[in-house]
């Protein structure tokens, strides 16, 4: 059976490395910065600590005040599995284009998902090397999957 | 031939493009033969599943899952239906696990005879292969049809179970499939697995290393093929996979032919685990008592099965309304596309067709 880390389990060991990073987090979930998403990441999938390799997937839900990731992620030499959430908003405006880091560079698996991110729920991966639209096609207005957005 | 000044050249395979598998693109640019580049372009197919399973309940989500990929709903609706019972809590009976096992295997099987079919047909020997996977495939689609009356888009789970218990004459005519499938694969596989033109065109072609493909996020044979032994059904047993014995195969290098042959491997160990099914089946109710609006607590949940074509999950999110908040799919033949350029990056155009193709993405799950 793959193990699930809890949320307390992995908040406590990232927080020895890097402190400050987490914004909240409770039995299940751990919510970090987007500030220190970049580093988080960087820490999960460090072979000699918690070793994520494996990136299964990257969502993103909209919750009207901010738009929510939610990063699963796998390490298979040790069976277990964890999720990270990072919270995000844009400044000063609510529905504006929040940015965040890109993790491509972690994870390659994340180049394709966080293009359709961008594409469906309008949310900019920095550093990401070819944010365009995937799914869609350039030009269109606006962003599908968001709550407010009329279809 | 020095001297000349050459340079390169874009082409765009598909949208319209027979061995693309539905409708896709690809940029290629091209230095004489050379691949070197390669972009995939698509979104020909996408009908906003996500965000139509927003305004929809949690019944009738399960005919959206039907259309991600359409050559193996078994498994999309497997996929989504644990997911929902994971949300909202539902215990399932185990026969219907039992059903769900037998077809979720059938289905494997009929997807893996698609892709080994269809690799053949991208490799230039037109139709007679495709015609071989398609004959063994037929059976298993019949059966679908005895369980659900459909033979593409099934619809056959329900969240807490399946629509309906197996008729009378379903269970005979598995048995005679399941004898029969073992010598289809022979068959198959002698006309495939040594014969030397695929052999020269598949070895060490299109090849993928394990570190590559875990970096890639990977799965399903694509992962295996690759060298590394990560199976869903084996690393986090759901259903009643931790009942059946079945081994992981797993391929040498990871290239075209690896590829090919994980997936013949695999069929012939979906055969044991619906032999195992058929001996431990009893039986007993096929649905939980769930209501037909179901209203999961406010909450979240990620579930994945192994699909043919590699994890598929689904993370929803529900605020305790009868329709989810969101519902995002993992799909593994999006993602699988992920190393798709640096696995075509320096072959010939020829190869191109077949690398692709061993991939075995379907477009409809793609782009959804």
């Amino acid at each position: 059976m793959t193990k699930i880390i809890s949320g307390s389990e992995l908040a406590s060991s990232l927080e020895e490395k890097l402190p400050g990073c987490i914004t909240a987090s409770n039995e299940v979930d751990v919510w970090v910065s987007p500030e220190s998403l970049l580093d988080v990441c960087e820490t999960l999938k460090d072979p000699e600590g918690l070793d994520f390799s494996y990136l299964t997937s990257i969502s993103a839900v909209d919750y009207i005040d901010n738009f929510e990731l939610v990063y699963h992620v796998l390490s298979m030499r040790n069976n277990y599995s964890g999720v990270i959430k990072c919270r995000c908003s844009s400044e000063g405006n609510l529905r504006g284009e929040p940015t965040v880091s890109s993790v491509t560079g972690i994870w390659k698996g994340a180049d394709l998902q966080e293009r359709e991110i961008w594409d469906l729920m309008g949310i900019k991966f920095e550093g990401h090397p070819n944010l365009k639209r995937i799914l869609l096609w350039e030009g269109f207005d606006g962003h599908p999957l968001r709550k407010d957005y009329l279809g | 031939m020095t001297g000349i000044r050459t340079e390169p050249i874009t082409i765009n395979l598909g949208p319209q493009h027979p061995s693309t598998h539905g409708v896709f693109r690809l940029r290629v640019t091209f230095d004489g033969e050379e691949i070197i580049d390669a972009e995939p372009v698509f979104g020909y197919l996408h009908r906003g599943t996500e965000k139509l399973a927003e305004s929809r309940n949690y019944v009738q989500i399960v005919t959206l899952t039907d259309r991600m990929d359409y050559l193996a709903s078994m498994s999309n609706n497997l996929a989504y239906v644990r997911t929902v019972e994971k949300l909202a809590d539902i215990e399932v009976p185990e026969r219907a696990q039992y059903i769900r096992v037998i077809s979720a295997e059938l289905q494997r099987i009929a997807s893996h005879l698609m892709a080994t079919g269809f690799l053949l047909n991208d490799l230039g020997a037109l139709a007679t292969p495709l015609v071989y996977c398609f004959r063994e495939r037929e059976r298993i689609l019949d059966l679908f049809e005895m369980l659900c009356g459909a033979r593409i888009t099934l619809s056959y789970m329900r969240p807490g179970g399946v629509l309906q218990d197996a008729p009378e004459d379903f269970w005979p005519s598995l048995d005679s499939l399941i004898g029969d499938l073992p010598h289809y694969f022979d068959e198959l596989e002698s006309l495939i697995t040594s014969n030397e033109i695929v052999l020269a065109r598949t070895k060490n072609v299109g090849l993928l290393t394990d570190e590559q493909a875990i970096d890639s996020s990977m799965s399903g044979p694509n992962l295996r093929a690759s060298g590394v032994k990560w199976d869903l059904r084996k690393a986090d047993p759901y259903e009643i996979y931790d009942r059946v014995k079945f081994d992981v195969p797993i391929g040498a290098i990871g290239d075209t032919y690896d590829r090919y042959l994980v997936r013949i491997l695999e069929m012939r160990e979906s055969v044991k685990i619906i032999e195992q099914c058929l001996e431990q089946i009893e039986s007993g109710p096929i649905r939980a008592d769930t209501p037909f609006f179901i209203r999961p607590a406010a909450g979240e949940a990620y579930a994945a099965v192994e699909g043919p074509k590699g994890e598929l999950g689904f993370y929803m999110v529900s605020d305790g309304g009868v329709a989810p908040y969101r519902c995002k799919v993992r799909a593994p033949s999006f993602i699988n596309l992920t190393p798709l350029r640096d696995m075509l990056k320096g072959w010939k155009m020829g190869d191109l067709i077949i690398i692709f193709g061993s991939i075995d993405v379907v477009l409809g799950e793609v782009d959804r």
